[in-house]
């Protein structure tokens, strides 16, 4: 409750109806450029193209955006962190429910996608959409938290980071369906933590199929990397307001 | 009298992280001396402090800089965490209230009483309460609406104390903060601070302005690095330090 609040102040400085507009535009411009590359010019035998790319996008740019974000939190909050001892995974949370706010706003979008595709929501939404929540946002915040703690000592992360998360980007089927990798690799994209989870939004969002076995992958990976998460965080958090 | 905040042979180092700071690259590039240094290269700023805090009572630390004046107040906020012995601390702590703001530069005076008030664990509903008196107090008027990063120190510094004593804290934690306001906002705070002395609420107080603390503390301590060289009524230990 205490993070949510604080997530309504920072969501209301920060976004406004422009900051709206910019969530929204980022991966619709994103969506127009791989439309334009894979579809128009190298006719990727995927149907629905734009809706599918637009089903993959928003979900992955909450977690990119929320994990890019984490490096800079703990540096932003620099005064409060040496002044009051709060739970230092607030920020964290912050960020992740900010980002999971526009992530939210940007199903009307999706929406409009489904209609001019004519397709249509279906009712696997209603219980697909939270479990689905609840999985990335466990993931998202244990990369987040250990991104911000790292950066607090090593503050040239952040640029390794993005690096990382232009990697993942193309080793997680967005642009691409999981069919097209070829048999003997396909296993090997569930190296990839991301990878279940993007593909369990998509086939949601476009199917209104979900996928037990792909949200179980993700849960797996999500405790897995929570503990390890909180583990180093755990280790880190006390030298916080030291180094700041 | 009931203690509420208890240091016992308290020992504080920090590490050099000069690698550190240089990023990732350039501790790989110097791996063996950067783990050397960060096991040996220790500066040690508190070395064996014990003292106590009684409920209600004033404590003055004064010292010269680099001493671990605000390093000891740090420790009693939780902040940091001591690095060999214990502290016991019990009790609502206001915002560690020093030079530089402990706010967020982009947010509104409102907007970071908010912030802070939710942070040290209130709800919306009792922050809403207060909000009113803390800008009152704070006599910043119309720049409240404005982002933090456009006040001045002594405007930072009002607002950092009105928020400090509306929180009802049960120890305040003050360090050097009477130092940049004008002296009618100093007299207010201390006449404050005097009244919260009524009410039983501790105080620890860091100041180099030897008048306040001979003004509000009961009982003074001289740090001198990393360790207390004398501690007993405000008069004598002031007078021992200037001499």
């Amino acid at each position: 409750m205490l993070a949510l609040t604080q997530k309504e102040i920072k969501a209301r400085y920060k976004s406004s109806f422009l900051g709206y507009l910019w969530s929204i535009a980022n991966p619709l411009s994103l969506a127009l450029v791989f439309f334009l590359a894979f579809k128009v010019f190298m006719k990727i035998p995927i149907e629905n193209y734009a809706l599918f790319l637009i089903a993959g996008l928003f979900p992955w740019q909450w977690f990119a955006n929320s994990v890019l974000g984490s490096a800079g939190v703990y540096l932003g909050n620099a005064s409060l962190i040496k002044k009051i001892n709060f739970p230092r995974e607030f920020p964290i949370l912050a960020l992740i429910f900010h980002d999971a706010f526009h992530f939210i706003a940007s199903f009307p979008v999706i929406l409009l996608f489904l209609f001019i595709y004519e397709k249509h929501p279906s009712l696997e939404w209603l219980y697909g959409i939270p479990l689905l929540f609840i999985v990335h946002i466990g993931l998202t915040f244990s990369i987040a938290l250990v991104v911000g703690s790292i950066n607090i000592f090593f503050r040239d992360l952040e640029r390794l980071i993005s690096i990382f998360i232009t990697f993942l980007f193309y080793f997680t089927p967005v642009i691409y369906s999981e069919e097209m990798i070829p048999t003997q690799y396909r296993a090997f994209i569930y190296i990839n933590p991301i990878a279940p989870l993007i593909i369990s939004w998509r086939n949601l969002f476009l199917e209104g199929c979900f996928d037990f076995t792909k949200w179980f992958i993700t849960l797996i990976y999500s405790i897995l990397m929570l503990s390890v998460a909180y583990f180093i965080f755990n280790k880190l958090k006390w030298k916080f307001a030291e180094v700041i | 009298m009931e203690k509420v905040i208890i240091f016992e042979d308290v020992y504080k180092y920090y590490s050099f992280y000069h690698h550190i700071y240089g990023g990732i690259k350039s501790f790989l590039f110097n791996l063996p001396k950067a783990i050397n240094q960060m096991k040996n290269n220790k500066f040690w700023v508190l070395k064996g402090v014990s003292f106590e805090v009684y409920k209600g009572e004033t404590l003055g630390i004064i010292g010269r800089n680099g001493t671990g004046k605000s390093t000891t107040l740090g420790l009693i906020a939780g902040v940091i965490r001591p690095s060999k012995g214990r502290i016991i601390v019990k009790g609502k702590i206001s915002p560690l209230l020093e030079l530089g703001s402990g706010f967020h530069p982009d947010l509104t005076g409102r907007e970071n009483i908010i912030l802070n008030g939710i942070l040290l664990g209130m709800t919306r509903k009792e922050i809403m309460k207060k909000i009113d008196q803390i800008i009152e107090f704070s006599e910043l008027g119309e720049f409240i609406e404005h982002p933090i990063r456009t006040y001045s120190t002594g405007m930072l510094a009002r607002l950092g104390f009105s928020i400090a004593i509306h929180v009802e804290p049960e120890i305040l934690l003050i360090d050097e903060i009477l130092a940049v306001g004008d002296v009618q906002f100093q007299k207010k705070c201390i006449d404050r601070m005097l009244s919260f002395k009524k009410r039983g609420i501790s105080i620890v107080f860091v100041s180099h302005d030897m008048g306040a603390v001979n003004m509000i503390c009961d009982r003074v301590i001289w740090l001198d690095s990393g360790s207390i060289k004398m501690e007993g009524k405000p008069s004598s230990v002031t007078k021992a330090y200037q001499g």
